[in-house]
């Protein structure tokens, strides 16, 4: 009874805090409150006692993503930019959607149902054997990285995969070759059909020399 | 971005190490208790993160090489790619740990395991640490050799 009173508190403060992300137009805000969402969810999840689950949510969704939305943040206007389109639209196709998923939800079975399909099929087996045969007694780990290995060299495939689309959007050579927004539009347009690899090659090496200069003052 | 107040710069060199040694707690007690090499990778690299906030890119930059933290992606993932291949060579399917021992397949599953959330936990590390060199230190013109040039 308790844990239902406690998860029905911290939904509804999940709730509050949806509302007050969709309300505010102030960047900074959204971060902070959708951290302090994924905090809540964490502790959601450890009332129902998944604490794999909580543990990652804690660290994932609350700590580090806040930290890099801040920081990716730093590069964007703090404001939104006020909504213009009509909303009526969305607003009915989200109302549909929404009704559907709640229908969906009433044909699940009961929270913690022994014979739920999900809890009958392979289930038993991994927690007969998991603490028995391989002596591991986390069965989300005996899951996550023996039962379970294929999926989870494809999750981290995909975390590398997107490590590598930042890495080749955002750094490196390619930011080199991006116009340099800070200098006026008519200078940038002027210097760059006749120069092709020139400046840059100096820019590169006079940078070199301010870095080889500070080395040997350093020193 | 960087901090000159002393609190947190004497707060930061206090809580560095013992961040780290949480992460690899996490890490390698996955087995026993909740986390895994996802959760550590996360809390190491938030230790990197709290010293560039507060020490700087440039520091951060000469603790954490980008460009080696960009190598630990792959490395992470050939680590566990790699389980897999000696697996395979053992005579075993793909990622089946019972034949990394033959003598003692619980032994070779919790080998298996081990290595496993240890590339999971080093790619996860390295991403995250990448993500915030990116997010960070995007237009600084100090970060010229950023990871992949080159």
């Amino acid at each position: 009874m308790t844990s239902v009173m406690i998860n029905i508190f911290l939904v509804s403060l999940m709730v509050v805090i949806a509302v007050m992300v969709v309300r505010t137009h102030r960047l900074f805000a959204v971060i902070v409150m959708s951290g302090a969402y994924s905090l809540i969810s964490a502790a959601m999840f450890v009332n129902l006692d998944a604490v794999d689950v909580a543990f990652t949510e804690a660290a994932v969704g609350a700590g580090i993503s806040t930290v890099l939305l801040l920081a990716a943040m730093a590069r964007l206007p703090a404001e939104e930019k006020p909504l213009k389109t009509n909303v009526i639209g969305p607003l009915a196709v989200v109302a549909i959607v929404g009704a559907l998923l709640v229908t969906a939800v009433v044909d699940l079975p009961a929270f913690g149902s022994a014979d739920a399909p999900a809890h009958t099929h392979v289930a038993p087996r991994y927690l007969a054997e998991s603490d028995a045969k391989l002596h591991i007694p986390n069965v989300v780990t005996t899951v996550l990285a023996s039962y379970r290995g294929f999926d989870t060299l494809g999750e981290t495939i995909v975390i590398f995969a997107a490590g590598l689309g930042v890495l080749l959007l955002l750094a490196g050579k390619t930011k080199t070759q991006l116009p340099d927004y800070s200098k006026p539009k008519t200078a940038r347009s002027a210097t760059r059909p006749k120069a092709s690899s020139s400046p840059k090659k100096t820019r590169q090496s006079s940078a070199k020399k301010k870095k080889a200069a500070k080395k040997g003052s350093s020193s | 971005m960087m901090s000159s107040n002393p609190v947190f710069r004497v707060t930061t060199k206090i809580l560095f190490a013992p961040i780290i040694v949480y992460g690899l707690y996490v890490q390698f007690h996955g087995d026993f208790g909740p986390g895994g090499g996802f959760q550590a990778g996360v809390i190491i690299a938030a230790a990197f993160i709290l010293y560039g906030l507060v020490f700087g890119m440039v520091a951060l930059r000469k603790l954490a090489p980008p460009r080696i933290v960009a190598l630990f992606m792959a490395i992470g993932v050939m680590i566990y790619g790699g389980v897999g291949v000696v697996s395979l060579l053992n005579g075993g399917n793909y990622l089946d740990y019972n034949a990394l021992d033959h003598h003692d397949p619980a032994h070779g599953q919790h080998l298996g395991i081990l290595l496993v959330e240890l590339g999971v936990g080093v790619t996860v590390t390295s991403v995250m640490m990448v993500l915030f060199f990116a997010f960070a230190g995007y237009g600084d013109p100090k970060a010229e050799d950023d990871g992949g040039q080159g």
